[in-house]
């Protein structure tokens, strides 16, 4: 079960500079761990995580395997237009997350 | 022999020592104080917060699992208590508790494991699982914010006693035990660190050292591991009773369930 938590705020003017802060559950299994049986445990990471608004990216981070486990990414935006901010993490394994929150400008 | 006024010194030394170890011990309710106050700005932020507190993952997960059909008999928790925000309000601040048919002091995983097993008729779920810190964090989260309350009746002080010692014993190749940090010298510095009162209210926690929510029993075999005495296993006897004492010890103080601590 992945989870992730969102904060958008749901109402802004235009113009204005927002907060957003995403968390979202994952190992970060950095790849340099040995584990109880003496086998190396294989690197499992997610390496890039972008934000979209309104389909245009305002974000994007390429995480590293010293990054801790359950990554949580805050950045700034200014908010332009009513709409949709989008959220993708992809990641080792085939790991493929996404979610969105809907903004409304006064 | 000691002879004349140095006698009466000695036996003054004796009497100060014994009035200073009776001191020792309980802290004062006034003095009671949850971990949280003596943590970063950032870190007292992040619990805070519940888009940005990690342990709210686990909850989320919780939520889900409440809701889920399990074992034979094809009930979820919810098909006898419902939701959890009415029923399970209360119920972590009164953990652990005496069980009747036991006569011993059950925990909330311990409970969680017993409803599963006798009344959905499922296995129980291993100690520090997912599934079994989410259903746990999920129910006592729904008591953030009231005060702890182990009730003062006989059948609860007994076990209480009993934790209270296992609390005090010296144990380990350091001869140290949990009262000479946490009764005697909370407040002081280990090394870099503060130490901490040693209150169970915020469990189970997100503890950034483990990158994970982790029950108190992880918190108390880690501390056992730190003394380098052995840790006593998952669900041990001694476990539900030092969990007890503790419990007892920081009556009053609110729940903080998910806490999170360095």
């Amino acid at each position: 079960m992945t989870r992730a938590l969102i904060n958008v705020p749901a109402k802004a003017k235009r113009g204005d500079i927002i907060e957003i802060k995403t968390l979202i559950s994952h190992p970060m299994e950095s790849g340099y761990r040995v584990g109880t049986n003496g086998q190396m445990i294989p690197r499992d990471i997610i390496h890039r995580f972008v934000c979209t608004y309104n389909g245009d990216e305002v974000f994007r981070a390429e995480l590293s395997p010293a990054i801790a486990a359950n990554p949580f990414i805050s950045f700034f935006t200014v908010a332009t237009e009513s709409g949709s901010i989008a959220f993708e993490w992809a990641g080792d394994n085939g790991f493929a997350a996404s979610e969105r929150a809907d903004i409304t400008i006064e | 022999m000691i002879e004349g006024p140095r006698r009466w010194c000695f036996l003054a030394a004796i009497g100060f020592a014994v009035v200073a170890a009776a001191q020792a011990g309980e802290i004062p309710a006034s003095d009671r104080r949850t971990d949280y106050q003596l943590m970063s700005p950032e870190l007292r932020q992040m619990q805070d917060d519940d888009t940005v507190n990690p342990g709210m993952l686990w909850v989320l997960d919780g939520e889900a699992l409440w809701e889920r059909k399990e074992g034979s008999q094809g009930k979820s928790c919810a098909d006898c208590h419902g939701g959890a925000a009415a029923s399970m309000k209360g119920v972590a601040a009164r953990y652990p508790t005496i069980d009747p048919k036991l006569g011993q002091p059950i925990d909330l995983e311990g409970r969680i494991n017993a409803c599963r097993t006798v009344h959905q008729g499922a296995p129980p779920l291993d100690f520090e699982s997912k599934e079994l810190l989410a259903l746990t964090v999920y129910v006592a989260r729904q008591s953030k914010g009231l005060p702890i309350d182990i009730p003062d009746n006989p059948a609860t002080a007994r076990f209480v006693d009993a934790g209270r010692s296992i609390f005090e014993r010296r144990q380990g190749q350091l001869n140290l035990s949990c009262a000479q940090c946490h009764d005697d010298n909370w407040g002081q510095k280990l090394a870099g660190a503060t130490i901490p009162q040693g209150h169970p209210n915020g469990y189970p926690v997100y503890r950034l050292e483990w990158q994970s929510l982790g029950s108190l029993q992880r918190r108390l075999r880690n501390c056992l591991f730190g003394m380098r005495a052995e840790p006593y296993a998952y669900g041990a006897s001694e476990m539900t009773e030092l969990e007890l004492f503790l419990a007892w010890r920081a009556r009053g103080l609110a729940i903080e369930t998910p806490a999170v601590r360095p």
